[in-house]
């Protein structure tokens, strides 16, 4: 933790797009502390994560202590306090889906990925969560979710093509 | 009365529904201009008129809901619950993906009706694609003048702000809906006050969902007696159920209140899949109680599924087969629940703790009779002594559950065998 910035500085850190944004939505609702996830989402999107620093920096952006906005990002499940893999893979094991066979697509994903136990790939290209909170998409269940996109109806075959797809994708791009 | 006896989806096949234009040419934006000619009391008229109650879960009389502002106090919000994220429910998804406009016209004529000056829309963080969709749909919007200063010529002025969630269940409840919005923690609130009197900021405030706001386009443009007439008198209007599981064709229907029985949602979605039989299903959602065969033939009506003992709840219908091991699903529901426990009051954080551990003990066969005894103990202790419904409805599932299948969760005890697994097992 030696190279947290000061709170007065670290809304520096913050590149000044996603500043513009924060201010920008700030001025959206009748109170700006309404600003407070949605500047998270800002910042998440930005950084792929949010570390200490930016919950000062949103804070002092939106006229609040840290620890308000700390007490938020810690609670919704969405928002991360570490580096998570470069992609979220999301499976849903809620009913529907179990019913349809997403525990065999969970673990067949596991092994071709040779997932660590906190679900990350060793390349660190993705982070695969096997959450259980319903994803609305139960029609087209067994389904995951990419990075917040749904990908429906589909079989552990299709699914490890699906993610091994992205990789090659994410390799050709860099 | 439409011909087709269609509310929601009586666009459905019409090119272009997803942008302004598309839905223009079928009259879109006509009923939010017809309302702004008859006025804000009309439009309430003919709401309730129309006897529509809400979609979100607790099937709320719509009209009686907005009559609880009290007259006088400005300013005054609108909250549109989007947060769907019940299990088995994925309606309003498809409402907001297939017809956002008709969403969006229903949301400006309820705005127009209860003269709030901003209506947010509070979208689960998981509903990505429809999010960014919506927001297309918001800008043509303002645009087009619909919404913005002075819509259509009126006076009245409102702005349309999508607010996206971050993954957390309980902020559909609605209270924990308006926490969230207003920057906090998603944790419920004490009611009364409720939000009709003292909501978003402390104002008086309407929390309306997805579906229920949907069908407004429809009521002020035909009249809440059309409306009323496609479903029956105790259950009026048309309702989009989601059916999933062992179906072969899951997904949403659109069918008239009271006139329609399980059976038939089970057939317009393929009938059970694969060839087999039926087992048991859960209507309304994750939150409720499992019913049998014998309930197949019960109407699509508040008071019969009532007293069949379930609930329909946000209009979910989920389908078992015989191979459905019932203890494997309700513990799937259970971790769900403590998951998704804001971890405000003792009960439920601990109450679900407890049913989840158990249930994982169960289904791994080394649970013991008198754990499972303590099951009905604990959730006895739950369900009516929870801070908000979560905690209450987290036990309904699995105790109905047991009740039914008593020798199936008693199997699991000890010797560790699944009835169900075992039957199958023996049969190949
Ligand atoms: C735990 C819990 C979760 C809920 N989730 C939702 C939801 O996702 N969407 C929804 O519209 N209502 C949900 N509700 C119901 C809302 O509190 C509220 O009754 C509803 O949004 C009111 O809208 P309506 O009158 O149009 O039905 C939930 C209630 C509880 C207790
Ligand atoms: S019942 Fe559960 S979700 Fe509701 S307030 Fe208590 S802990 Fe929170
Ligand atoms: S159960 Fe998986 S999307 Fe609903």
């Amino acid at each position: 933790m030696a190279d947290l910035p000061t709170s007065s500085k670290s809304a520096e850190m913050l590149d000044t797009a996603t500043i513009r944004r924060i201010a920008d939505m700030k001025g959206k609702y009748p109170e700006a502390r309404s600003a407070v996830l949605p500047s998270l989402w800002a910042v998440q999107d930005k950084l792929g994560y949010l570390p200490t620093w930016s919950l000062e920096a949103v804070a002092s952006q939106l006229g609040l202590l840290p620890s308000d906005v700390e007490a938020v990002s810690s609670f919704y499940s969405m928002y991360f306090n570490h580096r998570p893999g470069r992609h979220i893979v999301q499976v849903c094991l809620n009913v529907s889906c179990g019913l349809r066979g997403a525990d065999e697509l969970l673990e067949q994903l596991r092994e071709s990925l040779e997932l660590d136990d906190e679900g990350n790939t060793p390349d660190g290209s993705f982070t695969i969560e096997g959450t259980v909170e319903c994803l609305g998409a139960c029609g087209g269940a067994p389904m995951l979710q990419v990075d917040r996109y749904s990908y429906v109806d589909l079989t552990p075959e299709t699914a490890v093509e699906l993610v091994q797809g992205i990789r090659a994708e994410d390799g050709r791009r860099r | 009365m439409t011909e087709s006896g269609l509310v929601l989806t009586r666009h459905h096949g019409a090119p272009d529904q997803t942008t302004l234009a598309g839905y223009e040419r079928v009259g879109g934006y006509g009923a939010l201009r017809r309302a702004v000619q008859i006025g804000p009391d009309e439009v309430a008229v003919q709401v309730k008129a129309s006897g529509l109650r809400g979609r979100g879960g607790a099937a709320f009389p719509t009209a009686t809901k907005w009559s609880f502002l009290p007259k006088e106090t400005f300013p005054r919000y609108l909250c549109v619950n989007a947060d769907e994220s019940e299990p088995g429910c994925f309606k309003d998804r498809v409402l907001m993906e297939e017809y956002p406009h008709q969403f969006l016209e229903g949301v400006l004529i309820a705005a127009f009706a209860l003269r709030v000056t901003h209506s947010f829309i509070y979208i689960r963080g998981e509903y990505r694609s429809q999010r960014e969709l919506l927001e297309r749909a918001v800008e043509e919007v303002y645009r087009a003048g619909y919404a913005g200063r002075d819509v259509l010529g009126s006076g009245w002025g409102c702005e349309l702000i999508v607010h996206g969630g971050a993954g957390a269940y309980i902020c559909g409840e609605e209270t924990a809906l308006l926490e969230s919005l207003e920057g906090r923690r998603g944790q419920p609130r004490l009611k009364p006050p409720f939000p009709a009197v003292k909501g978003l900021y402390g104002q008086p405030t309407v929390v309306n969902n997805v579906e229920t706001l949907s069908n407004l386009p429809f009521i002020v443009e035909q009249g809440g007696a059309a409306y009323a007439a496609t479903g029956t008198e105790a259950s009026p209007g048309t309702r989009l159920f989601c059916v999933s599981g062992h179906v072969e064709h899951p997904g949403t229907f659109e069918v008239p209140m009271g006139r329609t029985t399980f059976r038939d949602l089970v057939e317009l979605a393929g009938g059970v899949w694969k060839g087999r039989k039926f087992k048991a299903m859960q209507p309304g959602g994750g939150s409720m109680q499992i019913l049998g065969p014998e309930h197949l033939d019960t109407p699509l009506d508040f008071k019969a599924v009532a007293d069949a003992g379930s609930s329909l709840g946000a209009g979910a219908l989920v389908v078992m087969d015989e191979s459905t091991c019932v203890v494997n699903v309700a513990m799937r529901l259970v971790d769900f629940y403590r998951h998704e426990s804001c971890g405000k009051c003792v009960p439920c954080r601990e109450g679900t703790y407890f049913e989840s551990e158990l249930m994982h003990r169960l289904e791994a066969g080394v649970a013991t009779r008198s754990e499972l005894a303590d099951l009905s103990d604990v959730c006895a202790n739950m369900d009516g002594r929870c801070f908000c419904p979560l905690g209450d409805t987290a036990t309904w599932f699995v105790m109905s559950a047991y009740r039914r299948f008593p020798e199936e969760f008693e199997m699991h005890c000890g010797a560790g065998v699944c009835p169900v697994r075992y039957r199958q097992e023996v049969m190949v």
